[in-house]
């Protein structure tokens, strides 16, 4: 008896906001939108194909921001690994496209790691700079040119491809939302980062390698966003230095919508999960309501700052 | 019987600055020593050395009649060696099991995944022997009292030390009825022959707890009573070297 009221009240209050925001957006526009077709299996699985790239980049955003740490970069990071790839599968197998995309995306990671975990330099400001710099690169990569990616391998397994039926993009949600939430929840690295977050100092003394923490999370956020570069790659069958431009503000705000606190130490990769599917759900919603671009904007924005209020007032309780 | 902890003649000094001269004092199993001195007398910069935080400049550490040297504080910890410090180093958002395991994890064969069962019935066994009364193992530390919370940092060095805790201030920040109770789970230490040192600003607690008492002044060793058969004027005089007889 005392262990169920225990449970109950281990499922965090703060966690609940994003399981009743997501439920009542999502019937908002079930409602309001039923004649356009918002409820169609097509359109949902529309939803879940168009955030894919940024629900995996949630992914390594809650481990950076639980550890205390934060990745402005991963943009960048996005469009830099999605060019690589295609710049080396233009002459070569997929293969070498896969190792271009994710290597760019670890590499770019681990140099935002290592300044922020050898050097002491703030991640907000390192990834600040990094976002620039590789904003940059990517677009002299390729003199701002896109580059198309015409190997059927490649755009079937990180695009348009299907498995028994289901789309890859849908897989590779699924698989990477399974593996992130074992190990942030199960895994002694996913302890550790807590720790890290929660109390840095207390993680030191405790004989946890902070450095090496904040030098993994900031490269496993380069990986997710590596992969997310793949994965756009993969979808439009080409690369441009726009892609993951706008992705920054969506993949922050799902995090902290789905429970992950900004200052570390706390966090959620089903929720993010759940933050980035109802930033998906938003934008169709007001695509679909006929919404012009710039009243998308407003309404998205509005509803963010909305959602990240009462996320972080529970949070601060 | 050895000494659980044995110091000799330990000298540390940052650059030109000394901070500790020829400190020298032995620990036995199930003794309590209180580390007595004003404000940069060397109390935090000894329970450092001791720690492995720190290295001597020069002297010996040893525990249990061998020589040892720490090349940090994990080195120390694995000696047997645990420290609660006065900011109790606890992770608030974490529960009570997962503070009271943390940097030492209990993994489960096949794929190293966290034990959470397991590190939650230890808790909970660990602090109903020790009588800390917390609402269960998988409390978050920050819905706990002070009390509460050092009873879990105590707890944890208990946990692990198998030969000797040092307590930095652990009752600094903890209210009256809190503080017996922290000093009462530091006097059941005893019993399972943990050597204990223990700093304090309270002569009070001071005079409660300890067996011994070390008394620095500006870095030099001023001298060691038996608590039961010295006095508050006494240690008071030693601390400040104002002898008013």
């Amino acid at each position: 008896m005392i262990k169920a009221i225990d449970t109950i009240k281990s499922l965090d209050l703060q966690r609940s906001v994003i399981y009743f925001g997501f439920l009542g957006i999502f019937l908002f526009f079930a409602v309001t939108l039923h004649d356009d077709g918002f409820l169609t299996s097509r359109n949902l699985t529309n939803i879940i194909l168009q955030t894919a790239p940024a629900t995996i980049m949630a992914i390594g955003l809650v481990f950076a921001l639980s550890a205390g740490e934060i990745d402005l970069s991963f943009g960048s990071i996005v469009a830099v690994a999605a060019l690589s790839a295609a710049v080396a599968m233009q002459n070569g197998p997929m293969l070498y496209g896969v190792a271009a995309g994710l290597g760019a995306g670890i590499l770019i990671g681990a140099f935002n790691g290592a300044l922020v975990a050898y050097l002491r330099l703030p991640s907000f400001l390192v990834t600040l700079a990094t976002m620039g710099l590789f904003a940059g690169i990517a677009r002299s990569m390729t003199d701002l040119r896109s580059i198309p990616v015409l190997n059927d391998t490649f755009t079937g397994i990180f695009g348009s491809g299907r498995l028994f039926g289901v789309p890859s993009l849908v897989i590779w949600t699924i698989v990477a939302v399974i593996i992130g939430h074992i190990i942030y929840r199960s895994t002694r690295f996913g302890a550790h980062v807590l720790a890290v977050g929660d109390n840095a100092r207390a993680a030191q003394v405790s004989g946890i390698k902070v450095p090496r923490v904040r030098f993994m999370v900031l490269t496993l956020c380069g990986a997710t966003a590596g992969l997310a570069g793949l994965l756009y790659a993969g979808r439009l069958q080409a690369a441009k230095y726009t892609l993951g431009e706008s992705d920054l503000m969506t993949v922050i705000a799902a995090v902290i919508v789905g429970g992950t606190a900004l200052n570390g130490g706390k966090g959620s990769v089903i929720g993010a999960l759940l933050g980035s599917l109802m930033m998906g759900m938003l934008n169709n919603g007001l695509i679909l309501m006929g919404l012009q671009v710039s009243d998308q904007m407003i309404v998205r924005g509005l509803i963010i700052l909305l959602a990240v209020a009462i996320s972080l007032r529970e949070v601060r309780r | 019987m050895n000494p659980t902890l044995s110091l000799k003649d330990i000298q540390k000094s940052f650059g030109g600055v000394t901070a500790i001269q020829n400190f020298s004092l032995d620990l036995y199993p199930g003794e309590i020593v209180a580390l007595v001195g004003d404000n940069g007398a060397g109390k935090s910069t000894l329970i450092k050395i001791v720690s492995g935080v720190h290295r001597p400049t020069s002297g010996d550490i040893a525990l249990d009649g061998a020589s040892v040297s720490f090349s940090d504080a994990s080195a120390a910890r694995s000696h047997g060696i645990e420290v609660v410090y006065q900011d109790l180093a606890l992770a608030d958002e974490q529960p009570v099991y997962m503070n009271m395991f943390l940097g030492r994890e209990l993994t489960r064969k096949p794929f190293g995944l966290l034990d959470k069962t397991r590190m939650r019935s230890e808790t909970q066994s660990l602090v109903d022997q020790l009588d800390v009364r917390i609402p269960s193992a998988s409390s978050t530390i920050r819905d706990l009292s002070g009390g509460q919370r050092q009873g879990i940092a105590i707890a944890r060095a208990t946990h692990w030390a198998s030969k000797l805790i040092l307590l930095d201030e652990p009752t600094a920040a903890l209210g009256v009825a809190e503080t017996a109770k922290v000093e009462e789970l530091v006097a059941s230490l005893k019993e399972r022959k943990l050597a204990i040192l223990i700093i304090s600003h309270s002569l009070d607690q001071v005079f409660r707890l300890s067996d011994r008492i070390c008394v620095l002044r500006r870095g030099e060793q001023i001298g060691v009573r038996k608590t039961a058969e010295t006095d508050k004027n006494e240690i008071i005089a030693m601390i400040t070297g104002v002898h008013n007889e």
